[in-house]
């Protein structure tokens, strides 16, 4: 592709070169393992005089999203990068964004949650920030990641949305994985994405605005209502930016999920994050030898594509969902969301939740193996509604 | 008297008429402080020196200065906390009963 | 840089805060009120969850002539901040014709505790940027609760005057010498008792380089416990008795600006205050005894 340049890049990197693309006006970034390499990168871009941004070295997670409101606010283009304890910190200046209707564009290196402390990847981070009013987008390659910084500006400041977006990418397995990544030219992306300016409930010279205001239990209501039901209907937003970039970049992912031979799967594998590329060669393996199995990978989910998960899924006999993730006390969050979306549109199948790849423990194409063998004999073996645990050290 | 005029609270009869985002033009003033006053200055002129004080030590900054020199109260915005009389040293500022003027 | 002193008689007459909702005699809406006088119309302003927020933006009357944004507690300066680098980059672009001026706005609570740490962090960095801490020695809005500048002695509600323990045991936190320590481009100290000094002050800050802070006693009627006309006075008051000062510290040196050779007793300015109604002359003595230790400091700085 004469647009593009073929580059080795990890993870980390192809974020950074992302924001690079997308001309942000103010970094405000904190480091935090595994997410340095991104904002030591863009700190290089800036250093060597490629990238004309304001780099402010913040003095933690909680100013960096702070900064970044402030730089929002006035219309400038925002971006930070975090994980784990950092998003954790910084987790009150989440719904003060999306309240504020910031389109602040934000890297979470998917890590795990202390005590006791990891610095290796699991989901769990994103899961406290669910309710934050912020969308929330997770990827599986190198590309994708690329890719969707691209993207995640245009839905952010697309007038509709005006939602700040988190960008979760996998922690180590992804963010220190080197892949082969194709740069898009800087024309393409200055064509796709235009310059940002103050909008109008944002500060500015000529119409001075009070922002971030009170709101009493007259007009509360209204307000978080009226935000939820914007962030709803961002998901068509998502979906028009990605057949968009489609057209431009000549990259498509399938909206705000994939389906993976799914269209006649009577067991279908609902997955989240990197652990997708495992789950297609175990899925194309399974199908060489006769079983009808799929794969749904959820792209987005906040906001939660409850339509489209009902329909990739409706025609299976069981479903499972795989997630490095666990609300204590309950079960997977993501499975709490995928059952209530199945639920709600009539759907009503069998769905298992397994949860694995905690605190950085590798998911391998065994490993999923089996999460599919105790699929296809659900009935027997398994009870619905029970959390499974792949891969434990000992007996449950 | 500057004119801080104050602006209807706006209609919200559809979620589409709530503003974008937790924002508000600035300066949008929809209602007044007479209402927390028990006692009033009134500015006497005849023994007003001109000396600024009061108009300066306003927190609320409803003396306002005219273009003659002169000082007068907005009573819109008043609160009577009594600053200014308190500081005003020729005494031509004296608190009186609110109920009076009702 | 202005040369003429500023004065009641030569500030602008435009109000830029007004209708707010603060207690009658507030001595920090009086603050911000002059602070922005000087300040003008393009200032940008960020202030934390307080009660100068929370007399001023209550949806729909707000209160602010400038843009104005209430921050997260914890962040006022690293809002500031980021506003003030938001508009920089506009303005290097060419999108804006103005330097940026931010000017962030906090009590003493999201000063000295909640909010030390982003303000020493954006002091770090060295941008330009105005912070005015409006101090009134307790947390008011959440109903007069001890910070990290509540002096010796005064009763709040979570150091009230009980039966073993009288009133706050801790001394104020010394916030100018903190952030003078950073290095600041300029930082002074003010009351709103001296309004001119402040409001010189104030210019100065604008007309600083890089970032400059003012730390201004700003006393609250209802937090204090006297009368509501009293605000000016007691502010007066308590630079007179030695017990605040009016100094600046300006190319690392510091400054004192007013100076005495006799305080005015300090029992007076206590027995006003129903914090302090409870104080024994033991405690009075105390505090003139931490008053004169200070003094032996600020007096070598001229």
């Amino acid at each position: 592709m004469s647009n593009h340049q073929t580059t080795f890049l990890n993870g980390n990197e192809a974020i950074a070169y992302g924001a690079k693309l997308c001309r942000p006006e103010v970094i405000a970034a904190y480091p935090i393992t595994p997410q340095t390499k991104a904002v030591e990168k863009l700190s290089q871009f800036v250093q060597d005089g490629e990238l004309d941004t304001v780099y402010m070295h913040v003095e933690s997670e909680h100013s960096a999203l702070s900064a970044c409101i402030g730089a929002s606010a006035v219309g400038a283009r925002t971006f930070t990068a975090t994980s784990s304890q950092g998003l954790l910190y910084m987790l009150e200046c989440l719904p003060y964004a999306a309240g504020a209707r910031l389109p602040i564009v934000m890297m979470n290196a998917n890590r795990a949650v202390a005590t006791p402390w990891n610095i290796y990847g699991d989901q769990m981070d994103a899961f406290y920030a669910l309710n934050s009013g912020w969308i929330q987008i997770f990827v599986e390659s190198g590309q994708e990641a690329l890719d969707m910084v691209i993207q995640s500006y245009k839905i952010a400041e697309d007038p509709r949305v005006m939602a700040p977006v988190m960008l979760n990418i996998d922690g180590f397995v992804m963010t220190h994985t080197y892949e082969s990544v194709q740069l898009p030219n800087q024309d393409l992306v200055d064509g796709f994405l235009p310059s940002f300016n103050p909008v109008a409930h944002m500060m500015q010279d000529d119409q001075p605005m009070s922002m971030c205001i009170s709101a009493g239990n007259h007009h509360n209501q209204e307000f978080k209502v009226r935000q939820h039901l914007d962030l709803e209907a961002s998901m068509a937003v998502i979906e028009s930016v990605g057949q968009e970039f489609a057209d431009a970049f000549g990259r498509s992912y399938g909206g705000v999920l994939e389906s993976y031979r799914a269209e006649d799967a009577e067991i279908i594998l609902i997955t989240l994050g990197s652990v997708t590329g495992t789950a297609r060669c175990v899925v194309d393996q399974l199908r060489d030898s006769g079983k009808r199995v799929g794969l749904v990978k959820l792209r987005v989910i906040r906001p939660f594509p409850t339509a489209q998960l009902a329909s990739a899924v409706k025609g299976a006999r069981v479903v499972g969902v795989f997630e490095k993730d666990l609300s204590f006390g309950y079960e997977g969050s993501l499975y709490t969301n995928v059952n209530s979306a199945l639920m709600q549109q009539g759907v009503f199948i069998k769905s298992i939740n397994f949860v694995g790849g905690l605190g950085g423990r590798d998911v391998s194409q065994a490993d999923l193996f089996e999460v599919f063998e105790k699929l296809e004999n659900a009935d027997a073996t398994l009870a619905a509604g029970a959390v499974h645990y792949t891969q434990m050290r000992c007996e449950p | 008297m500057k004119d801080f005029k104050m602006v209807p609270v706006p209609k919200l009869a559809r979620l589409s008429d709530m503003p974008m985002g937790s924002s508000c033009l600035s300066f949008h003033i929809t209602e007044g402080n007479a209402g927390w006053r028990v006692f009033r200055p009134v500015i006497h002129l005849d023994k007003c020196v001109g000396c600024h004080r009061c108009y300066l030590v306003c927190p609320d900054g409803a003396i306002h200065k005219e273009a003659d020199g002169t000082f007068v109260v907005d009573y819109n915005f008043c609160k009577g906390c009594g600053v200014c009389a308190y500081e005003c040293k020729p005494k031509a500022i004296t608190m009186e009963k609110e109920d009076q003027y009702v | 840089m202005s040369q003429v002193k500023l004065n009641a008689r030569n500030i602008t007459t435009d109000e830029f805060f007004y209708g707010h909702k603060a207690c009658g005699g507030c001595g920090e809406s009086l603050a911000l009120r002059l602070a922005l006088k000087i300040l003008g119309e393009d200032a940008y302003l960020s202030l934390p969850a307080g009660c100068m927020s929370a007399v001023s933006f209550i949806y729909p009357n707000m209160a602010f002539k400038n843009n104005a944004i209430i921050t997260p507690f914890a962040a006022t300066a690293a809002v500031a901040t980021g506003i003030e680098a938001g508009l920089r980059a506009k303005y290097l672009s060419g999108k804006r014709d103005k330097a940026p001026l931010s000017v962030a706005f906090a009590g003493d609570g999201g000063t000295a505790d909640i909010g030390i740490q982003a303000l020493s962090g954006a002091i770090d960095r060295g941008e330009k940027f105005i912070y005015i801490c409006t101090d009134n020695e307790a947390y008011m809005n959440t109903g007069i609760q001890k910070s990290g500048l509540t002096p010796f002695g005064a009763a709040t509600t979570t150091t009230p005057s009980g039966k073993v323990i009288r009133g706050t045991l801790t001394e104020k936190k010394n916030m100018f010498e903190i952030v003078a320590a950073h290095g600041i481009s300029y930082a002074a100290t003010a009351s709103m008792g001296y309004l001119e000094d402040f409001m010189n002050k104030v210019q100065k800050a604008k007309d600083a380089p890089g970032p400059a802070y003012i730390h201004v006693f700003a006393p609250c009627p209802t937090g204090w416990g006297h009368e509501s006309d009293e605000t000016i006075d007691v502010a007066k008051e308590v630079v007179d008795t030695g017990l605040w000062y009016l100094a600046e510290f300006e190319n690392g040196q510091f400054k004192l600006n007013k100076s005495f050779e006799q305080f005015a007793p300090i029992t007076p300015y206590l027995k006003r205050q129903s914090r302090f109604k409870h104080l024994l002359e033991e405690d009075v003595a105390a505090i003139e005894a931490a008053r004169d230790l200070k003094w032996e400091t600020l007096r070598t700085w001229k």
